[in-house]
């Protein structure tokens, strides 16, 4: 370690050490609560308990075991997959209309659209159920997507309207006049480059899905709870240590996709 | 060589299709881009859009293209109306100002694009991609990324990438004017020679005057919207019809002149004209610096010329020539250029001069949209 500078200039390490311990204790206090639950999971007791005193393998053969835990994964996979499918779309299209479009409304039209996530999700939640009522689709796979994908369309707008913004539309036109309609000039020249920011909007709609409660708790009842609704249920009724397995194959989960948009963001940078 | 590489195989028929533009109109909000355009473009010529910015001539290439539908008009390319065509049935070349290559794709992929597109077979594609990159000098580069190739190199793939589908109509929003002076002189002929060789009707979009006569058969020159003059590049440089020609093309100074009975009056002094003038609107009388001659000052009158008498004020160095600023009546500045050859007397400034200028070399033209050129 440098302990004076070599040059009049340089700033030594010691210099700047309140800096990185400072950084440690941030990145300390925003990962431990998270990891916390991982030797939780581990546990031989009957209840959630750290650091546990015994270890087994229990409560993941109580997650694979339990009819409900299972059924409440498959609703929650397959809300988030139609989600990832009807946000992507719907958003990566929003925001290439908007990015194209030289009307005036569309400043307004963009504000509308990143709305759902700027109000609270509960009011969002209690909307969504009065409206769901009457045309019966609370405790349906379709109004789950359709809540869901409201919650995730602006994230989509937002990540893919980045993308585009490198992207000279002038491209789009070389192609129409080379002979591609406008659908194939998009599919051939835009999308392939602006493929890693539709990637990355899949993953977080696929993501915000997966993990929302809010919604799921008002409009998501009987066979169709979803996994964060079980376990806040769980975890209200009962603490059952189920949830910190639970919770570890999620942790997981999120780091394989986290990893995964960083991977395109580095291919996108190239 | 009539037939290029690329035509060799290539559909057969006219290499170029003549395109005939009626009353055009466009307007955006209350702003009129182009007002009544009508133009014929004949078949194979090489025809430049010149204009200032605003004066509508890239609004009429992409009306020629289909990106912008006018309000009203039309456009045919031989017998065919496009004019509700959208771009991709066109089959017309097009290149843009910034190149817009893809970038995701090799040089070659670039290539490939508008072929694949035809359902050309790969084997095909292969053979066009090889002479396409031959005919603008760029042999063996395909595999090349478009992020490794210079600017100049950029512009030939997008040049090679619009011609390589044999398009019968090219049309060209200022190519060169991202690269710098040298080479964008260098690409001038290249693009020349390139029309030459393929045939095809070629539509030029340039705000520079230079690039224009360079390169072009016919220039139109555009100014709010509409068409002030149509004609070959000499005739436009030394036949202006209005004042705003006259000043967009070359260099020139203008000196108010009156008119009455067909004849012109300069400061009381009547003008030797190569022709008659019809009306009576304000006039200019449009001085080009190089057809001006230093008279001597024993000799009076002299026959065959018009003579302007003025002050020295400033000469500049250019070179190859000496541009001398004289003042006339002190309210007006006119220049001459004298070419430095041999041992040549320069006026100092404050001399009184002499000079001289042929009756055809006698431009005098009505105030800028006074006359309009094809209506």
């Amino acid at each position: 370690m440098l302990r004076r500078p070599a040059t009049s200039t340089q700033i030594t390490h010691l210099q700047r050490l309140w800096l990185y311990i400072l950084c440690g204790l941030v990145l300390f206090y925003l990962v431990v609560p998270t990891l916390l639950v991982i030797p939780m999971s581990f546990s031989g007791s009957r209840f959630l308990s750290f650091p546990p005193e015994t270890w087994s393998l229990r409560w993941y053969r109580a997650y694979f075991d339990s009819v409900e835990w299972r059924a409440a994964t498959s609703v929650s996979l397959q809300a988030a997959a139609w989600t990832t499918v009807v946000a992507t779309v719907t958003g990566t299209l929003a925001a290439y209309g908007l990015h194209c479009s030289r009307l005036k409304i569309t400043k307004h039209l963009s504000v509308l659209l990143v709305l759902p996530m700027i109000i609270p999700v509960i009011l969002l939640a209690v909307g969504v159920f009065m409206l769901f009522a009457p045309l019966q689709l609370n405790s349906s796979l379709t109004g789950l997507v359709l809540s869901h994908s409201a919650l995730a369309i602006p994230l989509v707008l937002i990540t893919v309207t980045a993308g585009m913004r490198n992207f000279d539309l002038n491209q789009e036109q070389v192609a129409r006049s080379l002979g591609a309609s406008r659908p194939r000039a998009f599919v051939t020249v835009t999308l392939p480059q602006i493929r890693n920011s539709v990637l990355s909007a899949a993953l977080l709609s696929f993501v915000v899905s997966l993990d929302e409660v809010v919604i799921a708790l008002l409009i998501a009842g009987g066979d169709m709870a979803t996994l964060p609704r079980r376990m806040f249920l769980a975890l209200r009724d009962e603490i059952d240590p189920t949830i910190a397995s639970i919770s570890t194959i999620l942790i997981l989960l999120s780091i394989l996709l986290l990893g995964l948009s960083q991977l395109l963001d580095r291919k996108r940078s190239k | 060589m009539t037939s290029g590489p690329l035509r060799s195989d290539g559909m057969g028929g006219a290499a170029a299709l003549p395109i005939t533009i009626s009353n055009i109109r466009k307007n955006y909000g209350s702003f009129r881009a182009l007002d009544n355009v009508s133009l014929d473009i004949r078949s194979g010529e090489f025809l430049t859009l010149l204009g200032p910015s605003g004066s509508g001539k890239t609004t009429l290439l992409m009306v020629l293209s289909g990106f912008v539908r006018p309000d009203s008009g039309s456009v045919r390319f031989a017998e065919r109306e496009v004019v509700l065509l959208p771009p991709h049935k066109r089959d017309i070349g097009m290149v843009f100002q910034n190149y817009a290559l893809f970038p995701h794709m090799t040089v070659a992929g670039n290539l490939a694009y508008p072929l694949k597109l035809r359902h050309v077979h790969r084997a095909e594609i292969e053979a066009r991609v090889e002479k396409a990159l031959d005919l603008v000098q760029l042999g063996g580069l395909g595999a090349r990324g478009v992020d490794e190739l210079s600017g100049g190199q950029r512009q030939r793939v997008a040049l090679a990438r619009a011609v390589i589908f044999e398009p019968r109509i090219l049309l060209m929003d200022e190519p060169l004017s991202a690269l710098d002076k040298n080479l964008r002189e260098q690409m001038q002929l290249e693009v020349r020679r390139l029309h030459d060789r393929l045939g095809m009707t070629t539509v030029y979009v340039t705000h520079d005057q230079r690039e224009a006569l360079t390169m072009s058969d016919r220039i139109a020159v555009l100014d709010k919207g509409r068409i002030q003059q149509v004609d070959p590049p000499q005739a436009l440089y030394e036949r202006p019809k209005t004042h705003f020609v006259a000043d967009f093309i070359g260099e020139s100074f203008s000196l108010p002149v009156t008119v009455n009975d067909g004849g012109a009056t300069l400061f009381d002094q009547a003008l030797h004209l190569p022709r008659k003038i019809a009306g009576s609107e304000p006039y200019f009388l449009v001085l080009r610096p190089e057809k001006l001659t230093l008279l001597p000052n024993s000799v009076d009158g002299e026959a065959g010329v018009n003579v302007i008498k003025g002050q020295v004020r400033q000469s500049v160095f250019h070179g190859d020539s000496v541009m001398i600023y004289v003042a006339v009546r002190d309210a007006h500045e006119i220049a001459l250029r004298i070419p430095l050859r041999g041992n040549v007397v320069l006026p100092q400034p404050g001399e009184h001069v002499r000079l001289g200028y042929g009756i055809e070399d006698t431009i005098v033209v009505p105030a800028a949209e006074q006359a309009g050129g094809e209506r």
